[in-house]
């Protein structure tokens, strides 16, 4: 076998500049893939982090029927107490849920004394609500530098920061927040302004924030109640399989008229980024593609060239003896020598650009002020798929060419011009 | 006993509407250990004769038994497993492969058909390259050699599977005189030392004499044979 290879090898240099050619020209094709996975995973990866790791969460349980009206926050699909406990037994029964925060959504009328403006707010449980978006304060600005521990207190709100730029509200400025309650009433309270928010891009990117308990007192619920639980997992590849299992598990709660009660989304449900993310896979699957299609049309011509340019040599090959399926084996070999070399060419080079991309990193902008550093990366599976489908389809391409060789009649061979 | 048997074979080849009698009616023998020349001018049906001997070609009619095996009948597959235990090839233009080294053209059939042992293969390529005065320039490429040397390479790759007969088709024809001639005693040699029957086909006079049978074709029918 090593014999095969080692003459596949030499017939390939037999025509250097062509190989080489053919070679580069799979090399680079290898070397798109790897930068580009390694690039738009590094952007997915950390858009959907940035997107989850914020605000939205990695899933989030609504009563049935809140994400259909998200738009107009209603009111009157909230989780009761009760039903919030059900939940909580149930989130801390699955070994898969590393964290929960209970949130209310609302919109009031925010004023500054002079100037009067609408916002939308989420109402959390702060500590809960670090534990499930960690990275919630990384768009705040407080008072001092440093981020304070409790990320707000009773009486506190964060407004958006362009919002608070529009009234000209500076931190520490007092506000009044008025908001309809679930009745039609209005109700207004005072609040210090303890920081500002940059916005994101998404539904609920430009959202201030302020204490769970001082929102019950804003909208006078005499229950406590919630209006979605934002979930966070331990493991976020397998969110799929933990969205399953507690949807599955939601299934037993059902309301009074023996519909189900809730509703369970993960973050691609709920934010507009999962079309982009799945543009960036649709495009990675069009650079494999693309790829694929280099690879098949450079072998599949320098080896239908190969077999043209030696058909006496391969009518010698048979004459003497040698089975039809070991001159297909030996052209075989060639079309994957070539492809093997190349992609391993294109993997090395496509690693040393990853490390390299790594050292001098790609500033990005994404939402307003916000500079990213894509840190492209590549998986061990993504270059094994690579190689993989580089040298299944180095042989598939090889295949009629060697084919072609095997029929060959020998006398008809060897009288060959 | 007859190593190679021809039993009343024609062979017609069909060029569009014209039919074109390569052999007609041939009926031969040939004895193991022979040293055979097939002669006549061109187009009288060595090369023919040769390819349906060396199982390349299928007869039009006729049977053709080569040691004690009808090969007429043989499949593809078939045919080259016989041609790779039984025969030897030698080719007008040597056909060496241009990739490999002297060594390892001969060593070749070893590897791509025999299957042998890295050691077995050595010691035979060794010997058979010795026998034929090439030792020396074993680690040379085809495009290293002059014709007279690639075409004793073609000898040991053609004896190096100790095969019961071998095949030379014009073996002389792309060689000069001295050359030519050298080449055909290198073969008898073989002959001599291998105990290996050779049928090679020739139009050069003094070449034809170095055979101790000599088979005359013309148009396709075996004239007569002579006897050295």
């Amino acid at each position: 076998m090593i014999r095969i290879f080692r003459i596949a090898l030499r017939n390939l240099m037999r025509y250097k500049r062509r190989t080489l050619l053919t070679s580069m020209l799979i090399t680079l094709g290898v070397l798109m893939v790897i930068l580009f996975s390694g690039l738009a995973g590094s952007f997915k990866e950390m858009m959907i982090g940035q997107i989850t790791d914020s605000n939205l969460a990695q899933m989030q349980i609504h009563k049935k029927g809140y994400v259909s009206s998200i738009d107009t926050s209603p009111l009157n699909l909230t989780i009761n107490q009760k039903g919030y406990k059900k939940i909580e037994k149930l989130l801390k029964e699955n070994p898969d849920v590393e964290a929960y925060s209970p949130r209310i959504k609302l919109s009031a009328m925010l004023s500054n004394f002079k100037e009067t403006t609408n916002i939308r707010l989420n109402a959390i449980d702060p500590k809960k609500e670090r534990k499930v978006c960690p990275n919630v304060s990384d768009r705040m600005k407080f008072s001092g530098s440093e981020i304070p521990d409790i990320l707000l207190k009773s009486g506190e709100i964060i407004i958006p920061e362009k919002l608070a730029k529009g009234l000209k509200i500076k931190i520490g400025d007092p506000v009044v927040l008025v908001a309809n309650n679930k009745d039609g009433s209005v109700n207004g309270l005072n609040f210090t302004v303890a920081g500002v928010i940059e916005s994101l891009v998404g539904p609920q990117g430009k959202e201030g924030y302020m204490h769970i308990e001082d929102a019950r007192s804003l909208l006078r619920m005499e229950k406590p109640e919630i209006i979605e639980i934002a979930l966070r997992i331990k493991k976020f590849d397998k969110l799929d399989d933990v969205y399953t299992d507690i949807e599955s598990a939601l299934t037993e709660f059902k309301n009074k008229k023996g519909k189900l009660a809730f509703e369970i989304h993960t973050w691609e449900k709920l934010s507009p980024f999962a079309n982009i993310a799945r543009m960036i896979d649709f495009m990675t699957i069009s650079m494999k593609l693309i790829m694929i299609a280099i690879v098949l049309i450079s072998v599949l011509n320098v080896m239908m060239m190969s077999v043209y340019e030696r058909v006496r040599e391969i009518g010698t090959m048979s004459a003497i003896g040698t089975a039809p399926g070991k001159i297909m084996g030996l052209f075989l070999a060639e079309g994957l020598s070539l492809g093997l070399i190349s992609t391993l060419a294109g993997n090395i080079i496509g690693i040393v650009g990853i490390y390299f991309l790594n050292i001098y990193k790609i500033p990005f902008a994404f939402g307003r002020n916000t500079i990213y550093l894509l840190s492209p990366t590549i998986s061990f599976s993504e270059l094994v798929w690579v190689t993989s489908i580089v040298l299944l389809i180095s042989v598939f391409a090889t295949l009629q060419p060697a084919y072609k060789a095997s029929k060959m009649e020998p006398v008809d061979a060897l009288g060959h011009v | 006993m007859a190593l190679v048997q021809i039993e009343n074979v024609s062979k017609i080849y069909q060029t569009g509407e014209v039919q074109v009698k390569a052999l007609q009616d041939v009926t031969l023998s040939i004895d193991e250990a022979a040293f055979v020349s097939f002669v006549g001018p061109s187009g009288s049906g060595k090369t023919t004769t040769l390819n349906l001997i060396g199982c390349l070609d299928k007869p039009t009619q006729g049977k053709i038994f080569v040691d004690n095996a009808q090969v007429d009948g043989f499949d593809r597959r078939q045919s080259a497993a016989f041609r790779g235990d039984t025969l030897g090839f030698i080719f007008q233009a040597f056909n060496l492969f241009p990739v490999l080294t002297t060594y390892e053209n001969v060593e070749y059939p070893l590897v791509m058909i025999k299957n042998e042992s890295v050691s077995k293969r050595k010691e035979k390529v060794l010997k058979v390259l010795e026998s034929v005065g090439m030792l020396d320039q074993k680690d040379k490429f085809p495009d290293q050699l002059s014709g007279g040397q690639k075409q004793r390479v073609a000898v040991a790759r053609a004896l190096v599977t100790q095969p019961k007969l071998v095949l030379a088709d014009e073996p002389t024809a792309n060689l000069d005189k001295k050359s030519a001639v050298n080449v055909i005693r290198l073969m008898r040699n073989m002959r001599d030392k291998f105990n290996t029957t050779f049928i090679f086909s020739t139009h050069d006079p003094g070449i034809m004499e170095e055979a101790e049978v000599i088979h005359t074709l013309e148009d396709g029918r075996l004239v007569h044979p002579k006897i050295a």
